[in-house]
């Protein structure tokens, strides 16, 4: 009789062990090895003396100065309110773009719908840091936007348009690395709702604004929160971006982790950032689950894309 | 039939209207130049089977779907190419389409708060459209937490709180079982009355049209095939094709033998002389169909006058009883035999029967 209640928690543990398996090896471990690193003391020449130090979250916001006194200093707070700030603007113009986009591929007849969602992805087909190249050519000087304006002697050979190296820069190639990944969920979202409530809308004298803002919008807010939750997170911890388009001048904090790892050899300082950074994604996450579960009892309909 | 309550104000007036779907070899024609008026606080029923192109027409009142031809005026103003939203018409949904993110009072409240009512007055009317369907109980609650027919109430309410000048109501009760079914009936024809609303009620249940219309168009192919009160539609079907759709009916393919004013004298092809009545004119000679609805048939014992027969099928419903009786006719002939006295006399397959109908009741269809 044993067997009986034993057999179905036995064949879950199995069904589940490989899944937990690779979590354990390559998120919860890593993230604990991190964890550690960032409590350690620095080692000039690279890697960690094994001895405790909170000088990695100290650094964050305080400076040694000369005569070894710990002064506030603002340098990284601004950073991450950069990365936040950029992260968001990426966010808000991806779903300014998305949405459309999204929307317009589920007004397709059914058969072709498909082959719209199939050219969204065609751009993961080639590597981002050959994609976000491709931006400097187009704001760069000379460039692809610049040129026009030469020919038609709007802009003197000294002058640029300084669109390169700005925070302009930054947003444009985010927004354009990540659209995909917004538009996807929205779009499976918009799938699942039913056009007939649209319709129901406008029956009971709802603009086409109004039935947008009180039924497709609040329907389709799991995957508005999904796209935005999966633009955000890459956003802030961005490296290649601020780097190439940003000219690295513009640290975000995934600059500011991958510099000081490869660059400045403070792995605790590194490490700490990067724990910064999981804070935020898990805050974002927290937010998530609460719409998420919330949209789930309002609808009925399920709360997950 | 409550045809003096119906004003002689024409609320719909439908004029040559044609619709189209699709371009070149794919085009589809729903609805072939359909012209209906419907008046004003009249209890109207398009009824077909399903592709008749009766929820397309709904949907053109509604503003759901354009005109290919033709004009539609609501109350004397035209609406082709108004938009829904600006129409003084509500819609209840076959599926009901309410809104799953807010609550029964809330979906109640929406079209009152898209007009801009003040909010005592959405309050107000929304208590009260509850109360007229018994939901008031529910108005906080979710649509998912609600029945079927809960459901159905709801989508009622919120379509009449506007108090639009028109209610469609598409297919609105089928999805509901058949006693809830039987009761909306009942609740819906009320409702019209009491509100004084147009209702414009599609469907294909042949009942659903019957107990609640005050007048019926029944549409097949994109056509109207006849407008009429419902006894009209179900005694003096102008066509088989209305005949057979409504209730269960006879039909004789004969040859007229001679004319005698309204009465003709036909013959079926293996002999049998029948009398009819005929509302159009007939020459001798002309093929012709004729109609008979199964209960105004008598079933006697044999050789008791009338045309004798054998039994060959007897469906037995509770109520009534169906007879098939072979008289030599192409198909047997179906009679229905109310089983009013207990132990009535009752007839088993194979026996010799013979069946009375009068000259009224046999017709001559013009088609």
């Amino acid at each position: 009789m044993m067997e009986l209640t034993t057999k179905p928690v036995l064949r879950r543990a199995l069904g589940l062990g490989p899944a937990l398996t690779i979590i354990m090896l390559f998120m919860v471990i890593p993230v604990l090895v991190m964890a550690v690193y960032s409590f350690l003391e620095a080692n000039p020449f690279g890697g960690v003396f094994w001895r405790f130090s909170s000088a990695g979250y100290t650094q964050f916001l305080f400076e040694r100065d000369l005569a070894d006194n710990l002064a506030f200093s603002p340098d990284y707070l601004i950073i991450i309110g950069r990365s936040l700030f950029l992260a968001l603007v990426t966010t808000a113009l991806c779903l300014v773009i998305g949405f459309p986009v999204a929307y317009f591929i589920v007004r397709q007849p059914p058969q072709n719908r498909n082959i719209w969602v199939f050219l969204i992805t065609i751009p993961f087909w080639t590597n981002q840091l050959v994609r976000t190249f491709a931006w400097i050519i187009i704001l760069g000087r000379n460039g692809t936007i610049e040129l026009p304006f030469r020919w038609l002697g709007l802009l003197p050979d000294d002058q640029t348009l300084g669109l390169m190296y700005t925070d302009f820069a930054i947003v444009i190639g985010l927004t354009y690395a990540f659209i995909p990944i917004m538009v996807l969920p929205i779009y499976a979202s918009l799938e699942k709702l039913d056009f007939r409530l649209v319709e129901a809308s406008a029956d009971l004298y709802g603009s086409t604004f109004e039935s947008f803002r009180r039924v497709i919008i609040p329907l389709t807010k799991p995957g508005i929160v999904a796209g935005s939750i999966l633009v955000f997170i890459p956003s802030i911890g961005a490296f290649i971006q601020p780097d190439l388009l940003g000219g690295g001048k513009k640290l975000m904090l995934g600059s500011l982790v991958q510099f000081q790892f490869a660059t400045a050899r403070s792995w605790p300082f590194g490490a700490a950032v990067a724990m910064i950074l999981l804070c935020f994604v898990m805050l974002c996450l927290m937010w998530y689950a609460r719409t998420a579960r919330r949209a789930g009892t309002n609808s009925g309909m399920g709360g997950h894309v | 039939m409550n045809v003096q309550t119906i004003s002689d104000t024409t609320a719909i007036s439908i004029a040559g209207v044609a619709k189209r779907f699709g371009q070149g070899k794919t085009e589809v024609t729903a609805l072939k130049q359909i012209s209906l008026q419907i008046q004003d606080n009249e209890f109207f029923t398009l009824l077909g089977p399903s592709g008749c192109g009766k929820t397309t027409l709904l949907r053109i009142l509604a503003g759901f779907e354009g005109v290919s031809e033709g004009h539609v005026e609501i109350f004397g103003k035209d609406v082709v190419g108004l938009p829904a939203n600006k129409r003084p018409v509500n819609t209840v949904f076959q599926h009901y389409a309410l809104f799953p993110h807010m609550t029964v009072a809330e979906n109640v409240a929406y079209g009152l708060r898209r007009l801009g009512k003040p909010e005592a007055e959405i309050q107000a009317t929304v208590q009260r459209s509850l109360e007229l369907v018994k939901m008031e109980k529910f108005a906080q609650r979710k649509p998912t937490q609600l029945s079927g027919g809960q459901q159905q109430r709801v989508a009622l309410a919120r379509a009449l709180a506007p108090h639009p000048k028109v209610l469609l109501l598409d297919e609105s009760l089928s999805a509901l079982d058949l006693k809830l079914r039987q009761a909306m009936r009942a609740e819906l024809k009320q409702l019209q009355k009491a509100t004084g609303i147009t209702f414009v009620f599609v469907t294909h249940d042949q009942e659903e049209a019957l107990s609640m219309s005050d007048r019926i168009a029944v549409m097949s192919d994109g056509e109207i095939q006849q407008v009429g009160t419902p006894n009209e539609i179900y005694e003096f079907p102008v066509n088989r094709f209305v005949a057979a759709f409504i209730g269960e009916a006879n039909f004789l393919e004969t040859t007229i033998s001679a004319m005698d004013g309204a009465i003709a004298r036909c013959r079926t092809d293996k002999g049998l002389e029948l009398e009819a009545t005929c509302p159009v004119a007939h020459q001798p000679g002309d093929r012709v169909t004729l109609f008979l609805r199964p209960e105004k048939v008598r079933i006697r014992a044999a050789d008791s006058g009338g045309i004798a027969g054998t039994v060959t099928l007897v469906e037995y419903l509770g109520q009534a009883t169906f007879y098939h009786v072979d008289i030599g006719s192409a198909d047997p002939i179906l009679v229905e035999a109310r089983n009013s006295d207990l132990g009535a006399f009752d007839h088993k397959p194979g026996d010799r029967v013979s069946i009375e109908f009068g000259t009224a009741a046999l017709r001559v269809l013009a088609k």
